[in-house]
C-alpha cells in the first residue's frame, strides 16, 4: 500500500508538473513551430521583450493588481479584524464567501451591466474596482484564519495602559498580524494579475486597458507561437517567486490555506 | 469594516440583483435592453430543454471533473500525509505551486500536449504505438482533463487539511480492535475527512461548471457549457436579458449545490461527535 | 488623523490615482481594429501627414467589440473596424456618425462597386476597407478530390472525418449551410433553420473544430486538410505551402465586407475623416493587398499591386462585378433570437 501511495503521488506531481516542463522547454526551441525541437535558442525571449504590446499589457496588469491589492489589503485586513470581534452572522459570512465562488462569467457579466447602466466609463480603473471585490474576501479569509487564536487580551491590556485604538493597532495588533497580512497581499496581487474574464468584460476601450492575460487569450486565440511559451515561462517563473516569499513570510504556510 | 462591507455590496451584490432585474426585460431588436416592457419571457425560454439540457450538460461534465479529481487527489493527499514529517510541507508546496500561475497558461500548455501534431501524439507516434494521431483534443475529454488539472491542487490541499486534522488514535483504536488497513481507511478516516472532500469536490463543481475557458480553449468551438453560452448570449447575441436570465440559473444551481455541501459537512461533523 | 478616516483616505487617493491613469490616456485618436490589419508603420505615417496621435486597440472578433461598444455608447473610440452586419446593428442602435464624403477626397480612388453595397448603398454611415468572399481553403496534396461543393465540406467523405474545421462565428457557420440548400444567408425563417441545424449538427461529429483564427495553421500542419475559410486567410496558408488552395463552391458565396465606422460619441469627427482617407489612398490600400492578402475596394491600390500576386493568390483577382453577385450577411434585428437559438442547438449537441 504505501508503496503503491508513494507511486501514486509521483504520478500526480508528473501529471502537474510536465505541461508545465514542456512549455519551459518548448520556449528554448529555435523552430517556429513550438512542437517540434529544432536546436536551443532564446530568440523568442528577445522578441517577446521587444513586443511593445506585451509590455505595455504586462504594466497594466501590474498596475491593477498593484492598486487592487493595495485596496483589498487595507479593507480585507480591517474586515477580518471587524469580524473576528463581532458576534457571527451567517448572512455576513456568506456574503465574505460569496466573492470567492461566484462564477467568473456571473460576476463579470453583472458588473458590465451595472457599470453600463451607470453609464461609468470603463478603463483600468474599472478593472481595478472589479479586482477588489474578490481581492477582498481572499485578504479577509487569510487574515482571519491568523486571527483564529489570536489573544484578545492582549489589545485590551494596551487599551487599559491608556493606549489609543491606532497606538494599540499600530505596536500590538498589526506586527503579530503582519506576516499574514502580508501573504494576503501578495496573494490578491496574484490573483488579479492572473484574472481574465472579469478584466475582459470591464475593462474600457483601447490597449490603455489591455491586461496581460487578456493579451496572452488573444495570442492563445490567435495561433500556437514559441512566444507564447516563453511568456508562459516567465510568468510562471514570476507567480512562483511570489508565492515562495508569501509562503515564507506566513510561517510555511502556504496562503489561502 | 464598514468600507470592505460596503464595496462588497455596491460592486458584487448590487450587480448581482441587476442582473435578476434584467430576467424581466427583452432584448432591443439590434441588441442591449429593451427597458419599455417587462416581460417573463425570458424565464419559459430559459426553461425550454435545450437550455436546461446545456445547464444539465455542464453539472454532469463539471461532476465528472469532481469524481476524476477526487480519485486522484484524495490518494495524493493521503500519501503527502503518510510522509514523513520534514517533507510534508515542500511536498504539499509543490502540489499547489501550480495554482498560482495563470490559469491560461495552464490550460494552453495541454493545446500543446495533446493536438494532433502535439507532443503525447508526436511521442506516441515516433515509438510506433500509433500510426494515425489520436483524437485527444477538442472534444469533452480534453475539457475534463482540463477541468481536473487546474482545480487539483486545491483539491490536494483542502483534503490534506481535513486528514492532518484526524486524530490518529481512532485508526489505531480500529487497528488495535483487529480492522484491516483497508476497512481503517472505508470506515474511520473517509467519514471523518468527508468535510475536507466535499469543500474541494463543491470548489472544482462549482468553478467547473461556470468555466469558460476551459471548454472554449479545449473544445475546439465544439463544447458548449453554460459558461460559454453565457457569454455568447452576452457578446454574439447581443441578449444581455438572457444572458441574465441564464446567470441567474446558474447562481440557482450553485446554491444547491452549497447547500448540499453544508447539509454533508453538517452530517459529517455531527458523527464525529457521536 | 484619526485612524478611522485611513481606510477612506486610502481608497480616496486610490481613486484619485485610478482617474489620473485613465484620463492621461485620452487625447489621440482611437481605432479599434483586428490585430495587424493596418500598415505596421502607419501609425508613425498618419503622425507625419497630420500631425495627429493613432492609438490602435485590437479586437480578436465582432463580437467582442460590439460588446464594449455597446457597453460604452460608442464612447472611447473614434474609428471601429466591424464586418457590415455589424456596421449595420450599430446604425441602427443609431450610434454612428453620417460619413462626409466631402472631408474624403480619396473616395474617388474606389470602384464604382464600393458605393453599392445592399448594407448602405452610397457610403452613408460606414466605408468598405477590404471584402471577399468565404469557401473552402484545402491541402490540394491531401485531399482525394478536388472539392467542388459546400456539401464537400458538411458531408465530408471517410478521408476527411476529423481533419475539417468550420468557422466559429455564427452567422458564418450558418452560411455554409444556407447555401448547400441554396437559401438566402439571411433567413431566419424556423423551417429553414431546422432544415440546416440537422445538417450542421450531423457534421459537428466530423469536425475537428470551429475555427475562425487558426484554421489556415491546421492545414500547414497538417492537422486539418479541409477547412472552411475566408479567402484572405487561406492565403495565409498558401504563403507557407503553395500546396493549400482556395476555391468558391459551385453554389456560391457570401460577399463579406469589413468596412470602417465612425462612433457618434467621437471626439474628433474630423480626424477621424482625416484617418479614412489616409486609408483611401492608394499605398495604404496596396500594402494590405500585399500583406494581409485580402482584396480592397480600392482600384488604384488594387492596380498597382504586382500582377505576381495575382497568380500566386487567385482570390485576389475575383473582379469587384463578381464580388456583387453574392450576396451580403445583414443584420438579423428580432429575427436573430431564432438564429441564436438555432446556433444554441448546433453547439448543444453530441
Amino acid at each position: 500500500m504505501p508503496r503503491l501511495l508513494k507511486a501514486h503521488l509521483g504520478v500526480t506531481f508528473a501529471f502537474l508538473y510536465i505541461p508545465i516542463a514542456v512549455l519551459i522547454v518548448l520556449s528554448f526551441n529555435r523552430a517556429g513551430m513550438p512542437t517540434a525541437w529544432s536546436g536551443f535558442s532564446v530568440e523568442w525571449y528577445g522578441k517577446l521583450a521587444s513586443n511593445p504590446k506585451i509590455l505595455a499589457s504586462a504594466w497594466n496588469s501590474v498596475i491593477v493588481a498593484t492598486i487592487s491589492a493595495t485596496i483589498a489589503t487595507v479593507l480585507g485586513t480591517l474586515l477580518a479584524l471587524g469580524v473576528e470581534r463581532a458576534r457571527p452572522s451567517p448572512a455576513r459570512d456568506a456574503l465574505l464567501f460569496a466573492p470567492m465562488i461566484v462564477p467568473d462569467i456571473v460576476l463579470a457579466i453583472a458588473l458590465l451591466s451595472f457599470f453600463t447602466l451607470l453609464k461609468f466609463t470603463l478603463g483600468l480603473h474599472s478593472i481595478i474596482l472589479a479586482h477588489v471585490v474578490f481581492n477582498i474576501a481572499f485578504v479577509c479569509a487569510v487574515v482571519r484564519a491568523r486571527l483564529k487564536g489570536f489573544d484578545w487580551s492582549l489589545t485590551e491590556v494596551s487599551r487599559d495602559l491608556g493606549a489609543g485604538h491606532f497606538v494599540t493597532f499600530r505596536k500590538i495588533t498589526l506586527p503579530l498580524i503582519l506576516p499574514s497580512v502580508i501573504a494576503a497581499a501578495l496573494l490578491a496581487f496574484t490573483l488579479s494579475i492572473d484574472e481574465f474574464i472579469i478584466a475582459y468584460f470591464t475593462a474600457g476601450a483601447g490597449q490603455a486597458s489591455t491586461t496581460l492575460p487578456m493579451q496572452i487569450y488573444s495570442m492563445i486565440r490567435f495561433g500556437v507561437t514559441p512566444e507564447i511559451n516563453a511568456m508562459a515561462s516567465i510568468v510562471m517563473a514570476i507567480s512562483f517567486a511570489l508565492v515562495l516569499l508569501a509562503q515564507r513570510l506566513n510561517h510555511g504556510r502556504i496562503p489561502g490555506a | 469594516m464598514a468600507p470592505g462591507l460596503l464595496w462588497l455590496t455596491v460592486l458584487m451584490i448590487v450587480p448581482c440583483l441587476l442582473i435578476f432585474v434584467l430576467i424581466f426585460f427583452e432584448r432591443g431588436t439590434y441588441g442591449g435592453i429593451d427597458w419599455s416592457v417587462a416581460t417573463l419571457g425570458n424565464f419559459t425560454r430559459a426553461f425550454d430543454p435545450l437550455y436546461l439540457s446545456i445547464l444539465l450538460d455542464s453539472a454532469r461534465i463539471a461532476l465528472t471533473a469532481t469524481i476524476i479529481a477526487l480519485l486522484i487527489d484524495y490518494p495524493a493527499a493521503y500519501a503527502i500525509m503518510k510522509a514523513p514529517e520534514r517533507w510534508q510541507t515542500s511536498l504539499l508546496f509543490l502540489a499547489i505551486l501550480p495554482f498560482w500561475t495563470n490559469y491560461l497558461i495552464r490550460t494552453y500548455a495541454w493545446i500543446v500536449l495533446l493536438n494532433p501534431v502535439g507532443v503525447i501524439n508526436n511521442v506516441l507516434t515516433y515509438v510506433g504505438a500509433i500510426s494515425q494521431p489520436l483524437p485527444l483534443l477538442y472534444n469533452e475529454f480534453a475539457v475534463i482533463l482540463g477541468l481536473v488539472y487546474n482545480y487539483t491542487p486545491f483539491v490536494i490541499l483542502a483534503i490534506y487539511s481535513a486528514l492532518q486534522r484526524l486524530d490518529p488514535s481512532y485508526a489505531e483504536a480500529s487497528r488495535d480492535l483487529g480492522a484491516t488497513a483497508v476497512t481503517t481507511f472505508f470506515k474511520i478516516t473517509l467519514p471523518l475527512t468527508a468535510a475536507g472532500v466535499s469543500a474541494g469536490a463543491v470548489f472544482v463543481f462549482v468553478l467547473s461548471i461556470g468555466n469558460f475557458i476551459t471548454p472554449d480553449l479545449l473544445g475546439g468551438g465544439k463544447m458548449q457549457m453554460i459558461g460559454n453560452l453565457i457569454y455568447d448570449q452576452f457578446l454574439t447575441a447581443r441578449d444581455w436579458p438572457f444572458g441574465a436570465t441564464l446567470s441567474g440559473l446558474l447562481i440557482a444551481l450553485m446554491m444547491i449545490a452549497l447547500l448540499m455541501q453544508a447539509v454533508a459537512s453538517g452530517r459529517a461533523r455531527g458523527d464525529h461527535h457521536a | 488623523m484619526k485612524f478611522k478616516h485611513i481606510p477612506a483616505f486610502i481608497a480616496g487617493s486610490a481613486f484619485a490615482l485610478m482617474a489620473s491613469i485613465s484620463a492621461a490616456q485620452a487625447e489621440k485618436l482611437v481605432i479599434a481594429t483586428w490585430d495587424g490589419y493596418t500598415p505596421k508603420d502607419m501609425v508613425e505615417k498618419f503622425k507625419a501627414a497630420t500631425g495627429i496621435d493613432l492609438e490602435l486597440t485590437m479586437h480578436a472578433t465582432n463580437e467582442e467589440i460590439m460588446g464594449k461598444v455597446t457597453a460604452s455608447g460608442g464612447e472611447g473610440y473614434d474609428i471601429i473596424f466591424v464586418s457590415s452586419p455589424f456596421a449595420e446593428a450599430l446604425k441602427k442602435l443609431d450610434m454612428l456618425a453620417p460619413i462626409d464624403h466631402a472631408k474624403i477626397p480619396n473616395f474617388a480612388n474606389l470602384y464604382p462597386e464600393a458605393s453599392q453595397l445592399k448594407h448602405d448603398p452610397g457610403n452613408t454611415y460606414s466605408v468598405p476597407y477590404t471584402w471577399g468572399t468565404t469557401g473552402l481553403c484545402y491541402r490540394s496534396d491531401l485531399v482525394k478530390a478536388e472539392p467542388t461543393s459546400w456539401n464537400d465540406l458538411l458531408k465530408p467523405s471517410d478521408e476527411l472525418k476529423g481533419k475539417i474545421t468550420m468557422l466559429a462565428t455564427d452567422r458564418w457557420l450558418m452560411a455554409a449551410a444556407f447555401l448547400a440548400d441554396g437559401l438566402s444567408v439571411n433567413t431566419a425563417d424556423q423551417a429553414n433553420l431546422d432544415k440546416v441545424r440537422d445538417q450542421l449538427v450531423a457534421t459537428k461529429k466530423d469536425l475537428l473544430a470551429y475555427d475562425d483564427t487558426t484554421f489556415y495553421s491546421k492545414l500547414v500542419s497538417g492537422e486539418a486538410t479541409l477547412v472552411h475559410a475566408w479567402d484572405g486567410w487561406c492565403n495565409y496558408g498558401t504563403a507557407e505551402n503553395a500546396k493549400i488552395k482556395y476555391m468558391i463552391p459551385k453554389e456560391g458565396s457570401d460577399l463579406w465586407v469589413d468596412t470602417l465606422v465612425i462612433p457618434k460619441a467621437a471626439k474628433n469627427l474630423d480626424a477621424a475623416h482625416k484617418f479614412i482617407d489616409f486609408i483611401f489612398n492608394a499605398e495604404n490600400g496596396k500594402w494590405v493587398v500585399e500583406n494581409i492578402m485580402y482584396k480592397v475596394p480600392n482600384k488604384a491600390a488594387m492596380d498597382s499591386v504586382d500582377k505576381a500576386m495575382l497568380t500566386s493568390y487567385p482570390n485576389i483577382a475575383i473582379p469587384p462585378a463578381d464580388l456583387l453577385k453574392y450576396e451580403q450577411l445583414r443584420d438579423l434585428g428580432d429575427g436573430m433570437k431564432a438564429f441564436s437559438k438555432t446556433v444554441s442547438e448546433i453547439m448543444a449537441a453530441k
